[in-house]
């Protein structure tokens, strides 16, 4: 009866990656008390909210990284627990905010290691496997780049370089955590269009992002986080609202529309509350 | 090309090395001499020169150096601390503790050891790792360096405290825990071959996954490894290498820190391409060093540790003083 009921919350069942009743904690806190969600095939969502909501505990929980407390996990129709990890990492690839590599790693032995879910033991490096990391070479547009050293790019170059080991993953859904943080707005736009180049060939693609414009220009779906809680979702013109902002960062701003785009545009953001002069005790 | 070039070099190296401790030692012999030894033939007492003293040493020589550099390798990688080395950090030390404590209590060196080795090698490695995960990621490699060497002071005093209970323990202790291969015999080396291969299957089998270790928990878990069990391995192929090696010559500091050193810096930073260099490197050193203690004060020997100390030391200064730590 109860297993019926949260399964029939599931609108359509060929959700590539969807969680049920997820609750989420780290240690004794409770980051994330009871949360549904469910990827859209072939979309871009952008999982917003204010710092401390969960919405990277959300993404490390997708990608069996830490595992629920509560709830299930279910890819392509399986719990996720219950699948081998490397199956799983051969639907699922996550890219983890702020990579290290150890020093002197060329991109493409960065990229190379995409293929590891695919190889074994005794398969070592296969031609399949060769042929995969030229095409991530070539859909990150770090071919030029190919036998630098990481630690020798830009952020821009060295993030679309990890983004290219999670393309030679070959993988149908695409977990990203913050992929833009620390980058400049040029480098930003550079990783948002590769993102967006990499839905257009059909990936499903999830990721945290901080910059509410970037998010609402760049995905097709936004989740709105706060208190470990889906506050709203739907396409970016539809659920940004100044309601909404107010209630996720505590700010107040008016809304314009991106000429081109049609996307939303924050301006004149400013506190609801002024500012009380600190209190000296 | 270039690696390609360093393996060949580093094979040459191990091959004159080889060569220089057959040949060099109280009582040169000629390479005709040896030449014929190995093909079957030769005088009584080369035969013996060769046969019983020198090629026992130097088999024994390579099994010790190729298990602690690639122990090094192996520590340094998950650790993730350039600076990780067995013999640095406590592991030697501990695998050290546990055998004085075995010879105190009626056990001889001869007999064997390599388990009671490998016991104390493994709650040294345990307590390593764990230091370093208190320690968090990030943080000044230094740092561990200096708990390992808490640690290994406290293990070798406690060693000492050992030799004081019992005169005829503590020459033989004292005789083993400066780290020598002089008079190795045989049946100490197969008596620690079997863990030493179980060793190396663990390194085949865990190598690749480790590789993907040094790109953070969290992208090794997204290709479908398991850290967990990752670390376990390598712990345990460690404690069996460093003991292992521990119980045949004694507990040599600083070779588990040069070996990997230039094989890094020959192969770059794959560390399946940093354990092949080890293999010719890690052998080539201790043969080296060994022959070296025979030759600077015939017909006296010098201790091998005492060798391996005076050429690691200025190595890890080395590293300590370049403009930054190499990251891993």
């Amino acid at each position: 009866m109860n297993q019926f009921m949260t399964m029939s919350k599931i609108n359509s069942p060929r959700a590539p990656l969807a969680a049920q009743s997820l609750m989420m904690s780290h240690g004794p806190h409770t980051i994330i008390p009871h949360l549904d969600i469910e990827l859209r095939t072939g979309e871009v969502t952008a999982i917003v909210g204010p710092n401390g909501c969960g919405k990277s505990t959300l993404l490390n929980g997708l990608a069996r990284i830490h595992k629920p407390r509560q709830g299930t996990i279910v890819l392509d129709g399986a719990d996720i627990h219950t699948l081998p990890a490397r199956d799983v990492a051969r639907k699922l690839a996550l890219l983890p905010q702020d990579n290290s590599a150890p020093e002197g790693l060329t991109v493409t032995d960065l990229i190379r290691f995409g293929r590891h879910p695919h190889q074994s033991w005794l398969s070592q490096w296969s031609e399949d496997d060769e042929r995969a990391v030229r095409k991530a070479l070539r859909a990150a547009d770090v071919g030029d780049l190919a036998n630098r050293p990481l630690d020798t790019l830009s952020g821009g170059q060295r993030q679309r370089a990890w983004i290219a080991m999670s393309i030679a993953q070959e993988t149908q859904l695409l977990l990203l955590d913050e992929p833009t943080s620390a980058l400049d707005l040029g480098h930003q736009i550079e990783v948002f269009e590769l993102i967006r180049a990499l839905a257009s060939q059909g990936k499903t693609i999830a990721m945290v992002v901080h910059d509410l414009v970037s998010a609402c220009r760049y995905a097709d779906h936004i989740i709105a986080m706060c208190h470990g809680e889906i506050v709203t979702e739907g396409t970016p013109s539809k659920v940004i609202t100044t309601n909404l902002i107010a209630e996720l960062y505590g700010v107040a701003c008016d809304l314009m529309h991106d000429p081109v785009s049609g996307s939303p545009i924050l301006v004149n953001i400013r506190r609801v509350h002024p500012a009380k002069p600190a209190e000296i005790t | 090309m270039k690696t390609y070039r360093n393996y060949v070099a580093t094979w040459v190296m191990l091959f004159l090395a080889c060569l220089a401790s057959l040949l060099f030692g109280a009582g040169t012999l000629e390479l005709g001499q040896a030449f014929a030894v190995l093909t079957g033939q030769g005088t009584e007492d080369a035969r013996f020169v060769v046969m019983e003293l020198r090629l026992p040493r130097l088999v024994i020589g390579m099994a010790t150096g190729l298990a602690l550099g690639v122990a090094g390798a192996l520590l340094q990688t998950l650790t993730r601390n350039p600076l990780a080395e067995p013999g640095l950090l406590g592991v030697s030390a501990g695998s050290a503790f546990a055998v004085s404590l075995a010879i105190l209590l009626g056990a001889s060196t001869a007999t064997l050891t390599t388990l009671i080795s490998q016991v104390g090698a493994l709650a040294g490695c345990g307590l390593v790792v764990a230091a370093t995960r208190i320690q968090g990621a990030g943080q000044d490699p230094v740092r561990l360096v200096l708990a390992g060497a808490t640690l290994t002071g406290l293990l070798l005093s406690l060693s000492s405290l050992l030799m004081l209970i019992d005169q005829r323990a503590a020459d033989e202790i004292r005789f083993w825990i400066t780290g020598s291969l002089a008079g190795k015999r045989w049946d100490q080396l197969t008596a620690t071959m079997p863990s030493l291969l179980l060793a190396g299957a663990i390194v085949v089998g865990v190598a690749r996954p480790l590789a993907s270790l040094a790109l953070g928990e969290k992208v090794a878990m997204g290709l479908g490894h398991k850290p967990g069990l990752i670390r376990l391995m390598v712990i345990v192929a460690v404690a069996l290498l460093v003991g292992g090696a521990t119980a045949l010559a004694g507990p040599l500091v600083f070779v588990g820190l040069v070996v990997p050193f230039v094989a890094r810096s020959l192969a770059g930073a794959d560390i399946r391409k940093t354990l092949w260099l080890c293999l010719p490197i890690g052998p080539a050193m201790i043969i080296a060093a060994d022959t070296l203690s025979r030759l600077l004060v015939t017909p006296s020997e010098m201790p091998l540790g005492v060798i391996t100390a005076v050429i690691g030391a200025p190595v890890l200064m080395v590293i300590i003083r370049a403009r930054r730590i190499p990251a891993l």
